[in-house]
C-alpha cells in the first residue's frame, strides 16, 4: 500500500484548496492538548494522530465528546502511551466535535482507463455497506458537481430532513469540484477519502480525511 | 467541408472501391464483399482483384491493382491475406486509393507476431496518407452512396443513425434492427481491431458528419479512455451519442486501502462519465437501437412533463407506473385542457392523466385529442397507447365467414382507415408541435401475420412504433435526461 499523509496533513490540503474542515490543531503534549481544547471549545476530540497511523479506529486512537480539561487530560496520556515505535513523531490531534446526522463520503481515485475521479457517497463510514455512490472523471464543472448530488439515490437526504435544514448543495459542489483539482494538479496524490464528511447544520464539514501519496 | 469530415470522405463516400482477394469459391469473404456491393446498388465504380483475372459474378477483375485506371477508385476493401498486405497498400497507393478498410485477421487479435504486423501496417497506411479502418473488421455501409462493404449482408434502409461497434455483430444487430422497423442509417462500421481509427475517432467524425443526426456505438474496450471522454462530450454538445458497453461486470474487487477505491467498480465511474459526458447508455442490444431510433426521429422534448393517452385502462394504468419509475412527470392534467377534452369525449373518460378514451372515441376523436394534448403548453411529451386495435378486429372480419355481407367490408375497410390515420395524427401533431409523440402497440409485431395499418402508418411516418408502452418510457426518458444534459450547459 502507498504510503499516506497524516490526518492532519490531508485536511491541510484539503484546507489549501477550500474544503471546510473541522476545527483542529496539533498537540504535543497533554497540557498542550488541554490548552488548544480549550481554544476549540468543548466538548473536544482527541486521536493520535501521524503519517503511519491509517486506521486509527481499529487501533482505538480515537477519543470523543471529551466535555472538559480534564478528560482531555486523561485521554492524552491514555493515547500517547499507546504510541508504538512504528508510529514515529505521531502526535496528539485536538479537534472540535461536528454534530450531524447526515455523513456523506468524498474520495478520490485513479483509475487506469480515465485517470483521477471524484467519488461522492452517502454514509460516511457505512459507505462501503451501503453502496450509495457516484463518480465523476476530473475535473469537474460545477454543474457536473451538482448533477452528482441528484445521482445519489438517497439524494432527498440532502433536503430538509428531520428537523435538519437542507444541506448547502452549493458548498458540497465546490467540495466535489476542489477535489477534482486536487486530482489533476497533484499527481503525487494516489487517493483520497474524505470520510465522514459530516453535515453540521447546511455546511458539509471534513472530518477525517487520509490522502495515499506516491511514493517518491 | 471541415478537413475532418473531408478526411473521412474516402472512406464513406468512395467514387470506386477496389476489393482484393476476391474469389470466385462464394464461401470465401472476397466473394461474399463483392456479392453484397452488387447487390445494394452501390452507386459507384467496383474494381474487384483476383489474381487469375477470372470473371466473378459476370463481373471481369483484375489481376493486378497496378492495371486499375488511377484516380477512379478512392476505397480499397482488402481481403486478401495479411502477409500481401503492405504490398496491396502500396498498390493502391499509386492508383489514387486515399482510405483502406482491411477486413483480414491475423493481426493484434491473434498474437505478438500479429500485433508487429499491425503496427507495420499503420505505419505504412500512415506514410501513404490512407485512412485505415480494420483490420480484422466486418466491414462498413454508407447508405447515402448505397455502399455494402461487408462480408455479412445485413444493410439497412438509409436514415441518420451512425453506427461505430468494436464487434461485427452487433453492428448486424442495428442493421437488423434498421431493417425490421425502417428507422435507417447514414453510416456504419465494424471497427475491427481498431488499429489506426478507435471508437473516439469515428465519434468526433459522426459529431461533424451533416447526414448524421445521431450517434450509436458498441464499446468492449478504450485505449485512451480521457480522449474517448473529450470526443463524447464534444459530439453530445451537437448531437445525441447512445453507447452500449460490453464487459462491465467487475473482474473482482480492486485492491484498494483507500474506501473510495474499494468503492470504484469499472461500471459505477463507467456510468458516472457517461452522465458527466451526456451518453445515452443503453443496457442491452435493443434498447441502444430503439433510443437511437427515438433520437433520430422524435424532436427534443423540453421538459419531462408527460400526458398518457390510451383506448383502454390497462395499457395506461402500466404506463403510468413506468413513466413514475422512469422519473418522468406524469403531470395532473391542467384544467383548461380538461375543459377541451371534456368537450370531445363522453362524461365517462377517466378525466386525469393517464386520459382514458374509455371508449368513447367516435370518428374524429382521436386527432383532435392528440392534437389539443400535444399542442399544450403544460405538456412536454404524449405517449399513445391502443392504436391498432380497430384495425385488428377489421382483419379478423376480414377472415370471416360472413365477409363481405352483412356491411363487414365497409366497416372493416373504415376501421383500418380510421386506425392510419390516428398514426398519422400522432406524426402530424409531434411535427407540428415540435414535441415527441410516442406509438406503442404490441400490434406492431402483426407484419408478417397481416400488416396492421396503425404500425404500417406510423413506420411510413419515418418513425418507431414500440412494441410496449414500457419501452417507450424508456426511449422518452433517455430523450429528456439528453435534453436537460444539453439545458444545463449550453440552454438546450
Amino acid at each position: 500500500m502507498p504510503p499516506t499523509l497524516s490526518e492532519y496533513d490531508s485536511k491541510q490540503l484539503l484546507r489549501e484548496y477550500g474544503v471546510a474542515t473541522v476545527r483542529e490543531d496539533l498537540a504535543a503534549d497533554p497540557e498542550a492538548a488541554v490548552a488548544r481544547a480549550t481554544q476549540i471549545g468543548f466538548p473536544a476530540v482527541l486521536k493520535l494522530c501521524g503519517a503511519t497511523i491509517a486506521h486509527k479506529t481499529e487501533r482505538d486512537l480515537v477519543r470523543l465528546g471529551l466535555a472538559d480539561a480534564a478528560a482531555v487530560r486523561t485521554a492524552a496520556v491514555d493515547l500517547l502511551a499507546r504510541k508504538r515505535p512504528e508510529d514515529g513523531d505521531a502526535q496528539l490531534l485536538v479537534q472540535a466535535m461536528v454534530r450531524g446526522r447526515r455523513e456523506l463520503i468524498v474520495g478520490l481515485v485513479r483509475d487506469t482507463q480515465f485517470g483521477p475521479c471524484v467519488m461522492l457517497g452517502m454514509g460516511g463510514i457505512l459507505a462501503e455497506a451501503m453502496r450509495d455512490v457516484v463518480f465523476r472523471m476530473a475535473p469537474l464543472t460545477l454543474q457536473d458537481a451538482r448533477e452528482m448530488l441528484g445521482d445519489i439515490k438517497a439524494a432527498h437526504l440532502l433536503d430538509e430532513f428531520r428537523g435538519e435544514p437542507a444541506v448547502d448543495r452549493e458548498a458540497l459542489a465546490r467540495i466535489l469540484v476542489a477535489v477534482g483539482r486536487i486530482g489533476i494538479e497533484r499527481e503525487a496524490v494516489v487517493s483520497l477519502d474524505i470520510n465522514p464528511l459530516i453535515v453540521s447544520g447546511t455546511t458539509p464539514i471534513a472530518v477525517d480525511a487520509l490522502v495515499e501519496i506516491a511514493e517518491s | 467541408m471541415s478537413s475532418l469530415v473531408e478526411r473521412f470522405r474516402p472512406l464513406f463516400y468512395p467514387r470506386g472501391v477496389v476489393i482484393t482477394g476476391v474469389s470466385s469459391h462464394p464461401g470465401k469473404f472476397g466473394f461474399a464483399a463483392l456479392h453484397n456491393l452488387l447487390c445494394h446498388g452501390y452507386e459507384g465504380e467496383i474494381f474487384p482483384v483476383n489474381r487469375d483475372g477470372a470473371t466473378v459474378l459476370d463481373q471481369r477483375t483484375w489481376r493486378d491493382i497496378a492495371e486499375i485506371p488511377p484516380g477512379r477508385a478512392d476505397l480499397a476493401f482488402i481481403c486478401t491475406p495479411a502477409v500481401a498486405n503492405i504490398e496491396t497498400l502500396r498498390a493502391c497507393a499509386r492508383i489514387g486509393v486515399r482510405a483502406a478498410f482491411v477486413v483480414s485477421g491475423g493481426y493484434s487479435e491473434a498474437g505478438e507476431e500479429g500485433a508487429a504486423a499491425e503496427q507495420e501496417l499503420v505505419r505504412v497506411a500512415h506514410e501513404l496518407g490512407i485512412l485505415l479502418a480494420g483490420p480484422n473488421g466486418q466491414g462498413l455501409v454508407s447508405t447515402a452512396v448505397k455502399m455494402c462493404a461487408e462480408i455479412v449482408p445485413p444493410y439497412p434502409p438509409p436514415g441518420r443513425i451512425s453506427t461505430v461497434s468494436q464487434s461485427g455483430n452487433i453492428l448486424s444487430s442495428y442493421m437488423n434492427y434498421g431493417q425490421l422497423t425502417g428507422v435507417g442509417f447514414s453510416k456504419g462500421i465494424s471497427a475491427g481491431n481498431g488499429a489506426a481509427l478507435g471508437l473516439a475517432d469515428y465519434v468526433e467524425y459522426f459529431a461533424e458528419d451533416p447526414d448524421t443526426d445521431v450517434a450509436l456505438a458498441y464499446l468492449e474496450g478504450l485505449r485512451d479512455g480521457r480522449r474517448f471522454v473529450e470526443r463524447a462530450i464534444a459530439c453530445t454538445g451537437r448531437k445525441p451519442l447512445v453507447l452500449l458497453k460490453g464487459g462491465v461486470t467487475d473482474r473482482g474487487q480492486r485492491a484498494a486501502s483507500s474506501h473510495t477505491g474499494s468503492l470504484a467498480s469499472n461500471d459505477r465511474i463507467f456510468a458516472g462519465i457517461c452522465r458527466q459526458a451526456g451518453i445515452s447508455r443503453a443496457e442491452t442490444v435493443e434498447e441502444a437501437y430503439e433510443v437511437a431510433a427515438t433520437f433520430a426521429t422524435q424532436p427534443l422534448p423540453r421538459g419531462r412533463r408527460v400526458v398518457i393517452l390510451t383506448a383502454a385502462g390497462g395499457w395506461g394504468v402500466l404506463c403510468a407506473d413506468a413513466c413514475v419509475r422512469a422519473g418522468l412527470d406524469l403531470i395532473a392534467l391542467p384544467e383548461d385542457l380538461r375543459t377541451h377534452i371534456d368537450a370531445v369525449l363522453p362524461a365517462r373518460w377517466s378525466r386525469n392523466n393517464p386520459v382514458d378514451m374509455a371508449g368513447g372515441e367516435t370518428r374524429d376523436t382521436i386527432p383532435e385529442l392528440l392534437d389539443c394534448i400535444v399542442g399544450h403548453e403544460g405538456v412536454d411529451a404524449v405517449i399513445y397507447l391502443g392504436l391498432g386495435i380497430q384495425a385488428a378486429q377489421a382483419n379478423v372480419m376480414k377472415s370471416s365467414p360472413f365477409f363481405p355481407g352483412h356491411g363487414l367490408d365497409r366497416i372493416a375497410e373504415f376501421h383500418e382507415r380510421q386506425d392510419r390515420r390516428y398514426a398519422e395524427a400522432a406524426a402530424a401533431a409531434s411535427s407540428r408541435h415540435g414535441k415527441p409523440v410516442l406509438c406503442a402497440t404490441e400490434l406492431v409485431y402483426t407484419d408478417r401475420a397481416y400488416g396492421n395499418s396503425a404500425p404500417l402508418a406510423v413506420a411510413e411516418s419515418g418513425r418507431l412504433c414500440y412494441p410496449s408502452a414500457h419501452r417507450a418510457v424508456n426511449a422518452l426518458a433517455h430523450l429528456c435526461t439528453y435534453a436537460a444534459y444539453r439545458q444545463a450547459r449550453n440552454g438546450g
